[in-house]
């Protein structure tokens, strides 16, 4: 078989939980797990006679991720009722929004190789309730647990903007990153906070014309090892069956697949796709939702700075490389905490090199980010400010950051409890000085002559000095003593 | 004695407890002894608390003997329609698939009854699921009208209009859909009142269509119609729809209730009530005359939108309805079938032998109308027609205080008479649904009898949350009148 020309072409649809304090529409404390049942109401398990009442935290998150994705906000939207019978469904029908999604039209800009970035553009987002989960140990039974019945869930749905497995995997790791940035969401990805749902299908050029294959939408992924695998194994795939089939969007049907993780196949679920009649229709025990400019400026106060912004300001500004600049701002307290010490005054690449270098082993052996450790952006600021003056040396740095966090003492402190400070003895370097001005008549007449020469040879004396004690000196010290002799 | 006692209204019971000049335990006993005696006959009561209602009487009646301020119904039994939860028995909504449920919470009205110290007896049938207009509908049992026993009482509240008007407790919640308070309480000769929607709180009702459920009293008189709206309405956070105290006041609805409305200006849309029997048109005549001596004004109106009332409200109620009962499936509470063969039967098979016929009418219409393909031109279409109806009350109420109409069509009519053909039973239920697409509050109050002397219902529409002139409204033409004190005699019957 030839090899075909072909463009990949995918869309993302995306559930993210969100991290609310209760669910959706009932006073339930939002925790994962549990015993079965055990985290449940009336109202979640849709008892007769129960209301809903729509929980404005889990609006306000949703709004603060639709502005983050640029999204427009409607400022009227309401919820409807979408009827399908499924056992983990306990009315029967989903609080969903259907027509007036509160968020439509924006973008997400995800980074690719080498600073490099693309963006990918939003149709909707919308917010609706979870089900809960069947599970089918029981023998002749299937049971059923609703704790997560209830749960809000933020459905974002892209356009198939999206052209290689790398760029599907980039854009699902990039929305966590912005999720936990806005702190809407956990994000946690072994416990289901985030499920993806990529529609993928291939453009072939074949003899001067194009071809469509048919859409297949993979169901329910929930790593991003899955993500990108199924995208790239459904490439393979739709070329093979298109060399085999010839079937295109026109001819064939839109299936649906599954992923099996362990075999790395996607496997077929439905084909054709079934016309699905979920009688939508407004929700009457709920009011309509209206956003007014005050409300949306208060969800506006919580934006933060995205980490895409982040990453490239951080470029730009602090001349990171985009490696680095991309792995200070994984975390929205890791990158804050550094922008924070480099404002301080410290150099950008120092407090860089600290943090990835030393920083981020300490926190992941003590399992949580570098903001955590104990430790103040001051701190680390000053540790690097004397690192850069030559107070102490690089090798030292390191030494003093784990002290640092160990004993939660200034950099200082520790540095000369540990004896880590260069030589700063003023009645040792004195002498070392007086032998190299002796040595220099010429240079001495210079530094002193207050002429064009001046600053020339004050810095060659200074030289010298580094250069006998082997740059053991803390050349601030030495400054100091040539200010007093050559004075 | 006993019989005496029953015949008092509740504000007269309560203000005659509360003063210790009768014990709430006699009460009660009278009320469990008229039940015993006629309620095989009556068929009002789905279930009775006798235990509870004893126990929560001798209660009272120490508190008030230790001098302690007691709640409004203080002592005074009432009963609740099957479709409201409580944690003190089953909550059937005379429904098989149902029959054993017990709810773990309090429905909103059932917790303020037992804040105002009321003494719940029981829980009154109705048609199954509140979808009906004789009762004949309940999966469970039958009730028949007090005042004949082969005639209806009306639906869906018939059991609470039964026994409100057999003196098997003092006052009753009903629930109106489409007219399910207030044409029960006019075919058993009591009062009921539907509040505005928004003005009671739904939370605990099981609901049929929500946009259009209410919950109201029915009660032996306007002053105890009030009393109970005082101790109901109100909002209460657990429903969205409740309409908040500073949107619409709750007031004392008692405070001014013998006060005429001055200037009283009553719209009238003889059209529209041609359609009633004769008797009734004269009933409706003399009323209006009544109001006339009292120097109001009566406005002739049109409201040309009133006639598609019945085909909005069965596509509105019905599309509600069949998503509202989606959840009885057989998996998480409720009937379930015996041995199904896969999860599809446990829906199909458990729906099938829990649900009675015309519930499954309506679920399957309301299914159509909101399919794709039908819902614009069905469920979409019955939108605009209630925005046309509730545009026809609105200018109404610019020239009138209220609007008065027959509260049905007919009388009682003859147990079996109208089952067999949905479309006839739908039709008693003309002039009560339009109160409900536009959500305004409307009342029922007797205004006569007819040739076999069955009661007949005067209906008074106001402008919404306007309960407080409504009940002022209908109470000038009670103080005028003793419709409301004749009583049927249904022991004669049964002997
Ligand atoms: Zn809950």
């Amino acid at each position: 078989m030839s090899e075909l020309e072909y463009k990949l072409v995918v869309g993302l649809e995306i559930h993210v939980h969100l991290a609310t304090r209760t669910k959706l529409f009932c006073g339930c404390e939002l925790v994962y797990g549990g015993e079965a049942n055990s985290r449940v109401c009336p109202v979640c398990i849709g008892m007769p006679g129960v209301l809903p009442v729509m929980n404005a935290q889990a609006y306000e998150f949703a709004v603060l991720t639709a502005l983050a994705l640029n999204c427009k906000i409607a400022n009227f939207t309401k919820w409807d009722r979408k009827s399908y019978y499924y056992p983990d469904l306990p009315k029967n029908y989903q609080i969903s929004q259907y027509d007036l999604p509160l968020g439509e039209a924006g973008y997400i800009e995800i980074p690719l190789e080498t600073g490099r970035t693309k963006k990918i553009r939003i149709i909707r987002v919308h917010l609706e309730e979870d089900a809960g989960k069947n599970t089918h140990t029981l023998g002749n039974f299937s049971a059923v647990d609703l704790n997560r019945a209830g749960t809000p869930l933020l459905e974002i749905v892209t356009e198939p903007d999206m052209n290689s497995p790398e760029e599907v995997r980039a854009l699902a790791v990039e929305l966590q990153r912005i999720v936990r940035y806005l702190g809407v969401s956990d994000a946690d990805m072994q416990k289901g906070h985030m499920r993806f749902e990529p529609n993928i299908n291939l453009t072939i050029t074949k003899a001067g014309s194009e071809h469509k294959t048919p859409i297949v939408e993979v169901k329910n992924l929930n790593s991003f090892r899955a993500v990108e695998k199924s995208v790239a194994f459904e490439v393979q795939r739709q070329l093979d069956e298109f060399a085999e089939t010839g079937l295109t969007m026109a001819s064939g049907n839109k299936s649906t697949r599954g992923w099996d993780d362990e075999n790395e196949v996607t496997i077929l679920q439905r084909e054709k796709e079934e016309a699905h009649d979920y009688r939508y229709f407004p929700d009457p025990d709920l009011v309509p939702v209206e956003i007014d400019a005050e409300w949306l400026d208060e969800i506006k106060l919580r934006l933060c700075e995205l980490p895409i912004e982040m990453q490239k300001r951080f470029v730009t500004e602090y001349k990171l490389s985009d490696y680095d600049a991309g792995v200070l701002t994984g975390d929205r307290f890791t990158a804050e905490f550094f922008d924070t010490a480099v404002k301080a005054g410290a150099d950008a690449k120092r407090v860089c090199n600290l943090l990835t270098q030393t920083g981020m082993k300490l926190a992941n052996e003590a399992g949580c980010n570098v903001a955590d450790l104990g430790i103040s952006a001051e701190d680390l600021s000053k540790l690097a400010k004397m690192t850069d003056a030559g107070d102490i040396s690089a090798t030292a740095s390191a030494a003093i950051f784990e002290e640092m966090v160990k004993t939660k003492k200034a950099p200082d402190v520790i540095a000369s409890e540990l004896n880590l400070l260069q030589k700063s003895d003023a009645g040792e370097l004195e002498a070392v000085v007086d032998e190299v001005l002796a040595a220099n008549p010429d240079a001495v007449a210079d530094a002193t002559s207050g002429g064009k020469k001046t600053k020339k040879a004050r810095g060659f004396l200074l030289g010298q000095v580094m250069q006998k004690t082997k740059g053991q000196a803390n050349p601030k010290i030495v400054s100091q003593i040539l200010d007093k002799k050559l004075s | 004695m006993a019989d005496e006692l029953l015949n008092l209204t509740c504000k007269q019971l309560r203000d005659k407890i509360a003063a210790g000049a009768v014990k709430s335990t006699a009460v009660v006993e009278a009320v469990l002894a008229q039940i015993a005696d006629i309620d095989d006959t009556i068929g009002a009561y789905i279930s009775t608390f006798n235990k509870h209602a004893l126990e929560t009487a001798e209660a009272v009646d120490e508190k008030i003997a230790a001098g302690e301020s007691m709640g409004a119904l203080a002592g005074v039994p009432v009963a609740i329609k099957d479709n409201m939860c409580t944690d003190l028995g089953a909550t059937t909504c005379a429904s098989r698939i149902l029959e054993n449920f017990q709810a773990p919470y309090n429905a909103h009205v059932v917790e303020k009854l037992l804040a105002a110290d009321a003494v719940i007896i029981g829980k009154t049938n109705l048609d199954e699921f509140a979808m009906g207009s004789s009762t004949e509908n309940s999966g469970l049992k039958r009730t028949v009208n007090p005042w004949d026993m082969e005639r209806v009482p009306g639906g869906s509240s018939g059991g609470s209009a039964a026994a409100v008007a057999a003196r098997m407790c003092f006052a009753a919640l009903g629930s109106d859909t489409g007219g399910s308070i207030r044409q029960p309480a006019g075919f058993c000769g009591v009062v009921g009142l539907k509040p505005t929607y928004g003005r009671v709180s739904r939370f605990g009702l099981v609901a049929y269509g929500s946009s259009l459920d209410q919950i109201g009293p029915v009660t032996r008189d306007v002053a105890d119609a009030a009393l109970m709206m005082n101790v109901i309405a109100g909002r209460d956070k657990r429903d969205s729809t409740s309409v908040s105290e500073e949107m619409a006041p709750v007031c004392d609805y008692l405070e001014k209730l013998d006060e005429d409305v001055k200037g009283l200006k009553i719209a009238v849309a003889s059209g529209f009530n041609a359609g009633a029997d004769e008797h009734i048109r004269n009933a409706l005549a003399s009323a209006l005359d009544i109001y006339k001596n009292l120097g109001a004004q009566i406005v002739e109106v049109k409201m040309p939108h009133l006639d598609y009332a019945i085909a909005a409200y069965y596509l509105i109620a019905t599309a509600e309805a069949s998503s509202n009962l989606a959840r009885y499936d057989g998996v998480h509470y409720g009937h379930r079938t015996e041995s199904p063969a896969d999860y599809i039967e446990v829906y199909s098979k458990s729906r099938a032998e829990g649900f009675g016929a015309e519930v499954k009418r309506r679920i399957m219409l309301g299914t159509y109308a909101l399919s794709s393909g039908y819902y614009d031109a069905y469920y979409l279409k019955a939108l605009k027609v209630r925005n046309l109806i509730r545009k026809d009350f609105t200018n109404v109420f610019e020239k009138a205080d209220c609007i008065i109409m027959p509260t049905s069509p007919t009388t009682a009519f003859k147990l079996g008479e109208k089952i067999e053909d949905p479309l006839q039973m739908y039709l008693t239920d003309i002039y009560t649904l339009a109160a409900n697409l536009a959500g305004v509050p409307a009342i029922s109050i007797p205004c006569g009898f007819d040739a076999d002397n069955l009661p007949i219902g005067l209906q008074i529409l106001s402008p919404a949350f306007t309960e407080e002139k409504l009940l002022r409204i209908a109470r000038m033409f009670e103080s005028k009148t003793n419709y409301h004190t004749h009583r049927p005699k249904p022991a004669e019957h049964t002997k």
